[in-house]
């Protein structure tokens, strides 16, 4: 039944089609609670359009599109402050150096609609950041860079963190060189923005 | 009978075999190595880019020059603050369009008066006297789909396209207009051709379904007014499914990504599109000579066959990062292993 629902909320979504996925939505809430809707729906459906991103059959727009949809229908489900929404451990993601805020968007947008929640710090650079970070006392920090040589100088921020903060990168460079994360220090890379779920999953289970 | 780099070109875009695999060695920061300067220096003057085009196609023997200096170039035509750093190409700053009803007012840049771009025309005419017919002076135009990912922002692009299709439809005729008028001045100071780079159209980033409905018609429209040939680059972007769809847009030459099979996409081009691709250039800071010279070789037997085939980045900007070594591995190996006929190819089977 689930599966059903599953396969029907995520054909709206490459549809783009708001209207039809916050019907399923409405549907699906007459069955299950909220966030049993967002653990058996809403994550499942944006998992497979992660995947088919990932074999080539999902463009980005849609990826991009459903994230944000399914934002706004687990908003609803869950607001910010709700006791099923996860607040720890402290988390932040960011675009590095660069203007190109896609992916961002894209991990904030899945995260969020995956119960999670997250500050947003727009773009930073080295000296920012490192502030922020600290200041916000984050220990999960998200970052994604259209730029190779961007994605390098993350090696900076990981060395003046000293250890004492998960990061987790992702973008076009890494994508292209599979072996870059390990690179400049990372924790963990995200080839997709449904894989940078599964790792906040797996770090949030660690650190919880 | 040894060819000029033009008569090699030329060949393989006929779909038949030249002397030997033509390559396109798209390293554009390099030149500032060669001259001993910064990124920022180099890009300061014509003469820096003529001189680091030239040294470099006499150090690597590679078949073209290119006039391009930076993808940002276009949206500080229109405006936008360009962001130099020391060791990779300059990024676009804040997009200028802040939101779309800007779009309502947008006016595309007048060529004559953008330094700018008087800049790359510059070196496209010194370039032009300097090689005459000899080689292929690649001339660069961002397509009008792509160019809003740097003028607005990727999201915010997005959200437009879907959302609200008559200030998208207006924002792609200004962009028409300029990518037009942009592609033919290159190409009357002596480009050869235009790469039209539209990594949005990949599937990738658009599905097929919407392509057809956005960047196909742009890009026929767009290619259909520009007074020479064009190679339609996607920047790394997948483009498998939309082969024939590409072909119907009127460009000769498609820039293919790593990600997909190259014998599979040469096979969808046979006779129809020539093939430019598809070395990976993040990786190809670590690779050793040994491996490229592997690496090569494996993509002259996947693809060099027949004609309709150039050798190259997937990208089409080599990153500042790859070692000069590097570079020439990839030139010994293409002279050593793309010489026709490719005899070697069935034998290695």
């Amino acid at each position: 039944m689930t599966k059903a629902l599953v396969s029907e909320f995520k054909q709206a979504l490459l549809m783009l089609d708001r209207l039809a996925a916050k019907r399923i939505s409405a549907e699906g809430r007459q069955r299950l609670s909220p966030p049993e809707f967002v653990e058996k729906v809403v994550i499942p459906a944006l998992e497979e359009v992660g995947e088919g991103w990932e074999d080539g059959s999902v463009a980005l727009s849609q990826v991009y599109m459903s994230g944000r949809i399914c934002e706004g229908i687990v908003d609803a489900l869950l607001p910010p402050g709700d006791p099923d929404r996860k607040e720890k451990p402290k988390m932040a993601v960011a675009v590095f150096e660069d203007h190109h805020m896609l992916g961002k968007r894209i991990v904030y947008s899945m995260l969020r609609a995956s119960g999670f929640e997250l500050l947003d710090y727009g773009r930073v650079e080295t000296e920012g950041l490192i502030q922020r970070v600290k200041a916000d006392g984050v220990r999960v920090l998200l970052l994604s860079t259209l730029m190779f040589p961007s994605a390098l100088r993350i090696k900076e921020v990981r060395d003046r963190l000293n250890g004492d903060v998960k990061i987790v990168v992702g973008g076009a460079p890494f994508r292209f060189d599979d072996q870059l994360w390990q690179e400049i220090g990372a924790d963990a890379m995200g080839k997709t923005a449904s894989e940078a779920v599964n790792i906040i999953t797996q770090i949030t289970g660690e650190k919880s | 009978m040894t060819q000029t780099s033009l008569q090699r070109v030329l060949t393989t875009l006929g779909h038949k075999e030249p002397d030997r695999v033509p390559f396109f060695l798209l390293a554009t920061m390099h030149g500032a190595k060669e001259l001993g300067l910064s990124i920022k220096e180099y890009f300061s003057k014509a003469e820096n880019v003529v001189e680091g085009q030239l040294r470099m196609r006499a150090k690597y023997r590679h078949d073209c020059l290119t006039s391009f200096f930076y993808v940002a170039i276009e949206v500080e035509a229109w405006g936008s603050e360009v962001v130099f750093c020391d060791d990779g190409p300059p990024n676009s700053g804040m997009p200028i369009i802040r939101s779309a009803e800007d779009i309502k007012h947008l006016e595309p840049p007048k060529i004559e008066e953008t330094a700018c771009l008087l800049k790359v025309l510059k070196t496209t005419e010194l370039l032009k006297a300097k090689v005459g017919d000899e080689a292929p002076i690649i001339g660069v135009a961002i397509s009008p789909f792509s160019l809003p990912v740097m003028q607005m922002g990727f999201d915010k692009y997005i959200e437009l396209m879907v959302e609200q299709p008559d200030l998208f439809e207006r924002l792609m005729k200004i962009n028409e207009a300029f990518c037009v008028a942009w592609s033919n001045a290159q190409l009357e100071v002596g480009a050869t051709a235009i790469a039209y780079v539209d990594p949005i159209s990949s599937t990738t980033i658009t599905s097929r379904e919407m392509y057809l409905k956005t960047g196909f018609k742009v890009a026929q429209q767009t290619l259909a007014q520009i007074k020479g040939p064009t190679a339609t680059l996607m920047a790394s972007g997948r483009c498998l499914p939309i082969v024939g769809d590409l072909a119907q847009t009127g460009t000769a030459i498609i820039g293919v990504s790593v990600l997909e099979d190259l014998a599979e996409i040469k096979a969808a081009c046979q006779n129809k599109l020539t093939v430019l691709g598809n070395l990976n250039g993040i990786e190809m800071r670590r690779w050793t000579p040994e491996q490229t010279e592997t690496i090569v070789k494996d993509v002259i037997a996947q693809a060099g066959p027949g004609g309709g085939f150039i050798l190259s980045d997937n990208h089409g900007e080599i990153p500042w990062q790859v070692p000069d070594e590097i570079l020439m591995a990839i030139s010994e190996a293409v002279h050593k292993w793309g010489r026709y006929p490719l005899n070697w190819v069935e034998n290695d089977d």
